[in-house]
Formats: structure tokens, sequence, C-alpha cells
């Protein structure tokens, strides 16, 4: 704030205006609106319609100020949220204006006669802008004695999104969030005059990952959402801020609860880096914390019966600790933490590792990764961070091009989504090496300036597979793109499949100048490695065939030199293989469930083969089924701890619902090593953050990256195609269980191919096609979109498209497809939703186990409409 | 021309300009056009630089005839010299403004004159595609609109090389689907995009980023019909009718209680008097009770109001509005409040919900005025209607709610005693009180 004393005039700065606002002087910026340099002075004038991050609209004319310019009064009071400064402008809020005080007083009685006032019952009653601003800045009598508009109660917007009409002051906050912000325009206004209402739109499907934030910026109680309404007061709720667990993003959050349970998360405030969205996975997911099949109380696998029973924790540790020395003393035994720990747990599952079972074998990638990708990561990512040269979401929104490889940013990290389309908006080009124009491609690619779409980027497609080779030799326009500074080169998670691809990104970043950003799906990754949970590195990106890091550890672990392993170890592919084979004789595995992990059949093996196993979980998974012991630990809720965003950005929390009991996974482990008389010192996640602190990141040599040769894209043989796969945000994962309404917003799971691939195999748009590889098959309906040929897209993990764990392949791979027998006319499969036609695939059907082509595929198809059509 | 068009004055106050052919036999026919100057102005535009043009109407001081009176030439100079994009030339025919009926009888009787100003208008402005938003109701006129560019594009006065001048023209008609709003330019353009027709934010005006983000002018019909007179009379010629400020012809339409309602052209700053004498008289010989000089949007006069010069000066002198010059007249037999409920019910229903003053206000507006005519208006209800037009004036995103609240202001302050005359009965029953009055009975 820049409030000059009246004694002195300084110069205004450049760029700036010198204004007077209520009688004070102030330098603003050129173009900011009047509200913000009011606001700036601590000077709230009402609104409704305004929002920062939404471009201005003027509608509701709740701030209306007077205004003079050039010395002249303007006749009418103005919008202060559409009217910027400029030089010499004296502003007279309702502070010092009668006029705009009268103004704002008439406006908020008029939006009040046709409000219900019915905040005794209304959600939004205790944290409503209305209710605030009327209490604030209106008359305490409404003059109005005539009959309010009414409507039906309430619209579903979508299966988690309810609308009051009647409730609605018409601010367009919601319409303008959807349309700009999100670039789902799933609702609009509709009608005219006082019957103007928001209604569902009419040419969309109605499909939106961030329906949830219109809830949040609505100022009154019309948009509520299903898994909330009428459950809770405001004034009850007790609100912890923290982080979201769900991806890499990031998201501060305000978790709201009452009685040692989560009512509603809502998004918080973070400029840096959510700015104020968050996604509708991090704000409706969180149930599954009390999910009934939660473990409550470790269990320990009785040798007579073969079944878990309920332990002590003292029984359980104990026998816990007595099977993992044995298997470290036979042949040894793997770490799998998963990736969706803190920091601070995985840096106890790596110290455990090191010190309790004297191994490398450690590896937290519960997904497909490889000995190209570890490279990469210890050269590239590892100590990166906003303040250590790492790429950030600002640098993001100020690139002149962004290109994502590998990457589907809308499904994998909603935030870079939504910060990549607001660059897109405003200049960023914005590039996606891939493989179809997905919805998350279009929306960055494209975007809706005032005269109609803008091209601001495009899709580069090229064959799954293909992208190190296509990285290598982009189109020129991409290429010159990317060689303005400031440039951004972003790679995905999914990167791991491809050969070459990480090494083709080094080089594109060395020939470019381009900046590499990498962004992995889960919360809990980026931490990890910089915890030391990879078989190479140890804590702050310390390698472990280096002696002196090694050193390093060893002194801070107060370990006797050379205590610590020195030759790299086994991966999580190698320490499965491993377990498989007996060469392992233990297991000790974090949050991982096997059907997450790039070959689950291997995964099951190695549980069965393994003499034994401990669990760290939540819930039950594979894992369990063949666990010795398991020892239950807390949800993120109830513990405190930091994720690395994908900047490398910390993300503190502190323990939202305490005293439940439930212990973090570094405490357990902790615990666990004392039993096996180690003493780590991870008792708290507090006491881990200083150790980590004290620890620093490493200053010593980091190693080459990689470089190798981009691999083509294999070649479809007959009733071949080539596999392109990724997640989607809403898909059959765990962490979004007993969510319902959430599951509702999940786009519809369709197998995808390019029109010239459906002729070749007789596939029409609706009809299902089955896709099989060694592993098994996989049966959904077909979608035709403009995709490379001789490929085929599926999700990773939604509905039956299991992929992982029914087709054993990834992205890339070579996988047989078949037309399936058209179901019988009229029997075509019909939309989930009958009145939205236009929905771009139904329901999927599963059929695990079928052979191609299969008549019981079809007849499954048929059975499945004749449901959903009665 | 020049004689014809503009006799001697005091020997006939109508100067049939825009209206001169109206009476000819198939007069919106190309043929009939051609024979009566038709297309004469548009070789003459065609041969002089643009910005002679531009030129030649700011000397002509020709304003807007879509009520706001804003120079047309100033409009034109405000599109860009240079092209960067595609300029766009909008004729706003969506009369709707209660009352008047000047642009749709124009088109009917004669569409060439709207189409031949649209190719000089264009030209001067370096636009390629103009646009004339038609009133989806009129369908008639649509018609005949349609026929005439057809006939303008056989022709040779539309397409590509226009008389072999290297200007090139296309002109879409485009039929508007029923809405008031639509009548306000940015709300206008909205609706030729494509979607729901809401007044836009200004800036960036209609000339930096108007349809498509393109620069662009809209003009209203009678304006742009008035181009060819003004190439072909010249500026001098068009000062030589109305008044220093507002020159030219105008038509006015008078509509309600006169002996021949219709339109009559006549110099700016003519008076109610002059043209009530050119319609007959009232009808029937009932006196004149009250009156609006531009459509229901302007404030209404009374009989006191006979002679005040109707150009954009006088009427603003006298409180009120030029407006689309709709001369509604009404006399001693018609309700002033009742009047005013009716054109507040057109407004409740024609605010397009944008902001909250017009949408929400139009509606208690109207509620308030039809429980008076119901007999169960309050004293305090007078207040407050006037308190609640107070809170809409000037507070509206665009002039429709300033338009709105036109009737009641001025139907109160001149016929206060009718309004409190409608109170009269709720005064006198035993359950007068004030908060109960909108309860249903």
């Amino acid at each position: 704030m820049t409030v000059a004393p009246e004694t002195d005039t300084p110069p205004v700065p450049e760029g700036y205006v010198r204004l007077t606002v209520d009688g004070r002087r102030i330098d603003a910026p050129k173009g900011e609106l009047i509200i913000r340099t009011a606001e700036r002075m601590g000077v709230v004038i009402p609104r409704f319609c305004d929002h920062p991050l939404l471009d201005p609209a003027g509608a509701c004319r709740q701030c209306l100020v007077e205004v003079e310019v050039n010395g002249k009064a303007m006749p009418k009071p103005q919008a202060s949220c559409t009217m910027t400064v400029a030089d010499g402008m004296v502003v007279r809020t309702q502070h010092t204006s009668p006029a705009a005080d009268k103004a704002q007083q008439g406006i908020m009685e008029l939006l009040l006669i046709n409000h219900p006032l019915d905040c005794p019952i209304c959600d939004k009653g205790g944290e409503c802008p209305l209710q605030n601003q009327a209490l604030k800045h209106g008359r305490s009598e409404s003059r109005f004695r005539d009959t309010k508009r009414t409507f039906a109660k309430p619209i579903p917007i979508t299966s988690q999104v309810l609308l009051d009409r009647e409730r609605c002051v018409l601010c367009q906050r919601c319409t303008r969030f959807a349309k700009q912000v999100a670039g789902d325009p799933f609702i609009e206004m509709l009608e005219r005059g006082a019957l103007q209402q928001v209604g569902t739109a009419e040419h969309h499907s109605g499909q939106s990952y961030f329906s949830g934030n219109t809830i949040q910026i609505c100022p009154v109680g019309a948009l509520t959402s299903t898994a909330y309404r009428f459950r809770s007061r405001p004034f009850d709720l007790v609100s912890t801020p923290g982080v979201c667990e769900h991806c890499a993003s990031g998201c501060s959050q305000r978790t709201d609860w009452r009685r040692g349970k989560v009512m509603r998360r809502l998004a918080g405030e973070d400029p840096e880096v959510n700015e104020e969205w968050n996604c509708d996975k991090g704000r409706f997911a969180f149930r599954y914390a009390t999910a009934t099949d939660r473990f409550t109380r470790p269990l320990v696998r009785d040798r007579s019966s073969g079944e878990l029973r309920e332990a002590s924790w003292t029984e359980a540790l104990r026998t816990a600790a007595d099977g993992l020395v044995t298997a470290r003393d036979a042949r040894g035994v793997g770490v799998l933490p998963g990736g969706r720990v803190t920091m601070e747990d995985a840096y106890a599952y790596s110290k455990f590792a090191r010190m309790a079972l004297g191994t490398n074998d450690i590896d937290h990638r519960a997904r497909v990764h490889s000995d190209e990708e570890l490279e990469f990561l210890s050269s590239t990512v590892v100590g990166t961070a906003p303040d250590a040269g790492g790429v950030t979401y600002a640098d993001l929104e100020n690139a002149p091009a962004v290109l994502c490889a590998a990457f589907e940013p809308e499904e994998e990290s909603p935030i870079v989504f939504l910060r990549l389309r607001k660059a897109a908006r405003k200049h960023t080009r914005v590039f996606h090496l891939g493989q179809w124009n997905s919805p998350g491609v279009e929306k960055t690619v494209a975007v809706a300036g005032a005269g109609g779409p803008l091209h601001s980027g495009d899709l580069l497609p090229c064959p799954p597979g293909g992208e190190a080779a296509a990285l290598d030799e982009l189109p020129a326009e991409a290429d010159e793109a990317l060689r303005q500074p400031g440039a951004v080169l972003v790679l995905g998670e999914r990167a791991a499949h491809v050969t070459g691809l990480h090494s083709a990104a080094v080089r594109l970043a060395r020939r470019t100048g381009a900046r590499i950003a990498w962004v992995p799906r889960r919360a809990g990754e980026r931490g990890a490695i910089e915890a030391g949970t990879t078989p190479t590195l140890l804590p702050g990106g310390r390698m472990v065939t280096d002696s002196r890091a090694r050193a390093d550890i060893e002194r801070a672990w107060g370990l006797k030199p050379t205590m610590l392993p020195d030759t790299p170890g086994r991966d999580t592919g190698g320490i499965l293989a491993a377990t498989a084979s007996g060469e392992l004789s233990g297991l000790l595995v974090g949050g991982v469930d096997p059907d997450d992990l790039p070959d689950p059949a291997l995964a099951r093996r190695a549980l069965e083969r393994a003499d034994f196993v401990v669990s760290l979980e939540m819930r039950p998974t594979v894992a369990t089924e063949r666990a010795d012991v398991v020892l239950p630990i807390a949800p993120t809720v109830e513990k405190s701890g930091t994720f690395l965003n994908w900047e490398g950005r910390a993300r503190e929390f502190a323990v939202t619902i305490e005293s439940t009991g439930s212990l973090p996974d570094c405490r357990v482990l902790d615990t666990l090593a004392v039993e096996m008389d180690v003493d780590l010192f991870t008792q708290t996640p507090a006491a881990v953050a200083g150790e980590l602190e004290r620890l620093g990141s490493h200053d010593g040599r980091r190693p080459q990256p990689p470089d190798v040769p981009a691999s083509p894209a294999a070649e479809p043989g007959p009733g071949q195609v080539l596999l392109a796969t990724w997640h989607q945000l809403l898909d059959n994962g765990s962490l979004q269980d007993s969510e319902p309404h959430l599951a509702g917003t999940a786009r519809p799971t369709a197998a995808r191919l390019s029109a010239r691939t459906a002729q070749e195999f007789g596939v029409r748009t609706g009809q299902h096609v089955t896709v099989g590889a060694a592993g098994g098959t996989v049966t959904v309906e077909a979608e035709v979109v403009d995709m490379p040929d001789r490929t085929v897209w599926l999700p990773t993990n939604s509905g039956p498209s299991k992929v992982d764990r029914e087709l054993g392949v990834g992205h890339g791979a070579l996988v047989d497809l078949a037309a399936d027998v058209p179901a019988p006319p009229g029997a075509a499969p019909a939309s989930p939703d009958p009145s939205r036609p236009d929905n771009p695939a139904g329901p999927a059907v599963q059929e695990g186990t079928a052979p191609t082509g299969s008549r019981r595929a079809g007849d499954s198809g048929g059975s499945h409409s004749e449901g959903s059509r009665a | 021309m020049t004689d014809a068009a503009n006799p001697p004055e005091g020997t006939n106050p109508l100067t049939p300009v825009l209206t001169r052919r109206w009476l000819s036999p198939r007069s919106w026919t190309l043929h009939t056009y051609e024979q009566l100057e038709g297309y004469s102005a548009l070789r003459t535009a065609l041969s002089a630089h643009p910005d002679q043009l531009i030129e030649l109407v700011k000397a002509a001081g020709l304003r807007g005839r879509g009520g706001a009176g804003f120079p047309a030439g100033v409009k034109w100079g405000f599109m860009p010299k240079e092209p960067s994009k595609p300029h766009y030339l909008v004729i706003n025919a969506d009369e709707g403004e209660p009352g008047t009926c000047k642009d749709v009888p124009l088109m009917m009787a004669d569409p060439h004159s709207l189409i031949e100003g649209c190719v000089i208008a264009a030209y001067a402005m370096r636009a390629h595609h103009c646009m004339i938003y038609v009133r989806g109701e009129a369908l008639h006129c649509v018609r005949r609109l349609h026929q005439a560019v057809r006939e303008a594009y056989e022709s040779g006065y539309l397409g590509r090389d226009i008389l072999g001048s290297g200007f090139d023209l296309d002109v879409v008609v485009h039929a508007g689907a029923g809405a008031y709003i639509c009548g306000e330019e940015t709300a206008l353009l909205d609706s030729l995009e494509g979607k729901r027709g809401q007044p836009r934010l200004k800036p960036p005006f209609p000339a930096q980023a108007g349809l498509y983000a393109c620069p662009t002018t809209v003009n209203n019909v009678e304006t742009i019909a008035s181009v060819p007179y003004v190439v072909n009379g010249g500026s001098d010629w068009f000062r030589t009718m109305g008044r220093e400020k507002s020159p030219g012809p105008k038509i006015y339409s008078l509509s309600g209680h006169v002996e021949n309602p219709g339109q009559y052209e006549a110099p700016l700053g003519t008076t109610l008097r002059e043209l009530l004498e050119l319609a007959g008289g009232m009808k029937d010989g009932v006196p004149l009770k009250f009156w609006t000089p531009g459509g229901s949007s302007t404030p209404l006069l009374t009989a006191d109001h006979l002679d005040v010069p109707l150009d954009f000066e006088g009427a603003t002198e006298a409180g009120t509005m030029l407006g689309t010059t709709a001369l509604m007249i009404f006399n001693e037999t018609v309700s002033v409040p009742w009047a005013v409920m009716k054109w507040t019910q057109f407004y409740e229903h024609e605010s397009c919900g944008k902001c909250t003053p017009c949408r929400e206000g139009c509606f208690w507006l109207a509620q308030v005025l039809e429980r008076m005519v119901d007999g169960r208006g309050t004293e305090e209800d007078i207040d407050t209607l006037l308190d609640v037009c107070d809170n809409i004036l000037g507070r509206s995103f665009c002039a429709l709610g300033d338009g709105a609240v036109s009737p009641i202001t001025s139907g109160i302050k001149y016929f206060r005693d009718e309004f409190l005359a409608l109170c009269e009965r709720n005064r006198s029953t035993e359950t007068a009180d004030t908060a109960l009055v909108g309860a249903a009975r």
C-alpha cells in the first residue's frame, strides 16, 4: 500500500496513477479497478459479482461509488468493479458520499425483494456475503409488500451441485467461473428479466472437474453441495487449514469439521499455488477416512487359522519386528512406501530401510518407473524448489510457451491445468505432445476470446510410445516457441513408459533453453524423492554411491562409518521380481495397492512368495490378504506433515482432527525399529521435520542426466494397435470411495480411436470394443475421435477399464483390438443420463476375461443397457 | 431535388426527404427506386475518398436517429483508418421502443434507400460486411429487405466490385428473436454473434471491439437511410432543415388519439402543435391530456408542452428526451397510472435481467402499480415508487432501466393527483395497514 502522507508529494511511480479515495491520496497501478485500489487502502466496498479472478461483469451494481474525473463529477454513480483508476480521479465511497451510500442501500434493498430470506435454514447462513453485507450496508426494513418470485427447488446442476434459484442474486460468478476459469460452461444464464436464472447449458455434457468451486464463490446460498447440504451450520464447524492429499498440485485447503468428523472441504487461498480454486476430488473426496472398513487396531495373522485377527500394538510390533529381522537376516527385505506418504513419513521409511533393514531396496514409485526416470529424477528434479531454480506456477503463467509431454494436466494435476488455461487466456502458447484432443487439451489450446475462440497453441499428435522421437523432432513452430526465454517443458510421470523420453526432454531443454518441470500424480512422490525412498538416493538427493554423501548421513544418523549400504538397491519392479523369485525374503509395504503397479500379477506373486509381509495401511488392499502383520496408520486428516508439491514447494499441515489414537507412519516405523533395537528418532513428524532441516540438501555433485536414445513407437502388426492410456482424475481410486455424488461427475469410460482405425476394425461410436493383451482383456464402449491411426486410448483405471490389472501392459504397448459383436438394434447402450443424449459415452461394460470379440461381451452390453433404459 | 424537398419556409411544414418515395407505386422495388434518383448518391460516394464522406456527414450534422442523437460522422470517425481486422457496419433495425414506427415503414416502403446508405457508410468506414438486424416480429419487412438485398446484388449494387469501384460489400439481413434489449447496440452485437442478448461492458466500445471483437459501427435505419440524401444534397442543403444543433428532417410517428395517425416527416424542431395540425387534430376533438415525445422511455409531457420544439435540445430543455420521435398521444379519457402501469409491465417483461436495479426494480414497480390501479395502493406507495425509481435511474447497467422509470417519475410529476385518487379507496377502509397491502386478498 502506498498511501502518501498529506504533506509531501513524492513523484508518481512509473506505470502508476495518483488518485484520491475518500479523501486519501493513493498511487495505483494503471488499469487497476477502483474496488481493488480501495481494498488495498482498507476501504471495503460491498460487492457480489466482482471477483478478482474473474473478468469484470458489472452486473450486481452493489459497488456503486461517486467518481470525479478531470475535476468533473460523473453524473451517475459508477460501478467500482468495472471502472479503472485514472490520474487525478476522485472517488467517494459509501463512507464519504451520501449518494453512493444511498445507491448501495437501494441496490441491496432490490436484491432482497426477491430473496427468500430463509437464512435460518440456508447452508450459507452465517458465512453469507449477502447476509453480511445486507446487515452492514442495507436497510433494516424492506418496503417491499408484494409477492416474491419463487421457483421449484432445488435443481441438480450436477450430481454434486444443487441450485436453489430463488436464493440466487444472479451475479453470474458461477457461470463466469465455469466459462472463464474451468472452461466448462456447464451452466448458463437462462430466461430474462426477473425470471432470469442459472440453468444447465444446452450444448454441454454437464461434466466438469471444477464444479465445486461455484459453490464456494456463490455469494449467497443458491449453490449447495449434495454432500454437505443441510448437514451443519458454519458456526458449528471448526475450520482447520490443510493441504490436499490427492495430487501433487499442492492445493491449500480448509477442512471444516465437528465432533471428530470432517463435514466439508473448501479451497484455501494461496495465490502462489491454487489461487482460490481446487478440483472436485480435492473438495469432495474425504470420506475414505471414515469408511467402515478402516483398520483401527493392528492385525496379526493367526498361525493356526491362517486368518488375520486383531492384536495389541505390543504383540503386532513384536511379531512384525521378529518377522522382519528373520527375513532381513535370511535374504533381505524390500520396502515399498507408496507415493502418498508425507515427506516425514517417507523419511522414516528411508531411514528404516537403511538402518533397520540395512538395504537400499526401497522405492516409493508404485507406478510405472524406469532406471532412466530415476537418473532423470536424481539429476534434474531432486533439490529443485521455487527458491532453488525450480519451475513454479507463476513461471507457467508467465511463460511464452509451454509444452506438455506425456502429461494430461486436467486429469493428472488439475491446478496446473487451471494455471495453464489462465496463461493461455492471456498470452501463453500451450502445446501438448499427446494422442488426442482431450477436453483438457482443447481447453488450453483454444480459449474463448471476446469474439470467439482463440487458438493459443496446438496438439502435436504422436503415436503412444513415440513421444521421445517426437520431442527430438518437434515441429518448427513449437520448437521456436520453446526457444523464447521463460518457456517450459512439463513432463508427466507417464514418461517412464517411453524409453528415451526423459533423455529427449533433457536434450530439448539444452537445445531450446526451455526449463523442465516434472509433475507426478501423487501428492507424496516429490517429497519422497527428497526423503530418500529411491534405491539410489539417500535423503537430500545424496547418492548412495557417493561415499561423502553416505558419510554425511552416517554422521547425522549416528551410525558408524561405512554402515550404510553402498550399492544401489532394487527399484519397485526389481524388489517385486526378487521377492517373487525368492531372492528377497520379506516385504514392508506402505500405502501401495498392487493393482496400481505396472505388473499387478508380479506383485501378487511376490506377496504370495514372500516369507514375511508387513503392511502399513488404512484400509484393506490386496496386500492385506497376504500380510502377516497389518499396522493401521493415520489418514492425512489425523496427522501432521509436509507434502512437497510438483514445484518442490513445501506444503506443511497440522493435525486437523486430534486425539483419534491413530498414528502416522513415521511413529509406527519408529516403534517398530525400537523393537528391532534401532533408534530412528522419528516419533513425530515435527521431530522428523527438524532432522530434515538440520540435514539440509546435498550440495555435492549431481549425477549426469540420462542420455538414452529415443526409441520409435512400436509397429502394430495385423489386428494390433498401440495403446495410449492415462488416469482420469475421477476413477476407481480408493481415496474416492464412499463418494457417490462425486463419482457422478466422472468422465464416462470409453475407448478412443481414430475414424480410420474404427473403420479398419469395423467399430462405430457407441459400439463396444475389446482391447486385449497378454494379461487379459478390457471391453468398453468406443468413441471415434481425431487421433493417430492404429492407436486406441483407454482410461487407466476407470470403470471396467483397469489397464494395469486386466491387460498388464501400459502406455505405448501393442495390444489386440476387436469390435464386439454388435448389440441388437434398440438395445444400444444408453447414456447414463437419458436427458443428456450428447454424453460422449455411455456406461462401459466390464468383461475381464472374455476372449476377444466374444458373444458374452455383447450380451453383457445389451443387458446393461436394458437396465438403464427401463 | 433540392427544391422539391425544401420548399420555401412556411409554405409546407412537411419536408418529405426519407419519405418522398413512399407513395410511389411499388416504391420498394429497385425499378422505382432507380427511377427516383436511387443509387445516384452511391456513384458519387464511390468516387470520393472515404474520409471525405465522413467529413461530409460530420459537416451535415447528421445525428443518430435511434434516440441518443450521437453525431453519425463522429461515430464513423472512431473506426480505425487502417484496417487490421475486418470492419463491420451493423444496422440497428430492431425497432422495439413502444410507440415507435418509423424504421419498419421506411424499410417496407423504401428498403433500397437503406441499402444505398449501407454501401456508402460501409465504404466510408472501410467495412466489407454489413448486417441488418431486423426485429423478428416484422416478418413482412424482413422478407422485403431480403428481396431488396437480392435485387441489389443482382444489379451490382452489392457484392464484389460494386459499380466497378473495386469496393466489395456483403449485406446480411438477420431477424432478431423479439427482445427489446437487443435494440441496445452491444446486446444487439451479442445477439448477432448467436449469444443471449445482454448489454456488454464498455469499454471496449464497438468501434474498438464490437462484432466478433472487430471494429464495428452500429447505426439506426433512419440515420443510414439519410446518408444518400446528404451525399446528393450536400451538408448545406441538409442544414437548411431543422435547427442549428439538430439539423435535417425527421420522421415523427404520431399514434394514439389523433385524427390521422401516421408518419410525418418534418424538420427537427417541429412542435406537437404543428404536428397535430398536420394530423388533423385530436381525435373527435377530445382534449389532449399527455403524450410522449419519443416512445415510452422518454418522460411524458402534457398539454402545456405543445410548443416544445421537438429536437434533441428542445426536448432536453423540457425535461424529456427526443428519443425515437414516437409521439403517443393520449386524450382525457386515459388514466395516467393505468398507462404507466402498462408501460412498466412492458419493461418488467423486457428487462434482460443482467443488472439488479433494472431486473428487480421493474419487477417491484410493476407490482406496486398493478396494486395501485387495482385500488389497493397507499400514499406511501407513491413515495416508494419514486424512491425505487431513483434507485434505478443511473444505477442500471444500460439505459433500459433509465427508460423504465421515465413514465413513472414523469407521470407522478404531472399527475400525482391521479395516483393519490387511486389510494382513496384503500385509505377509507379499516384494513389500511401499509405492511399488509400486498397480502393476497
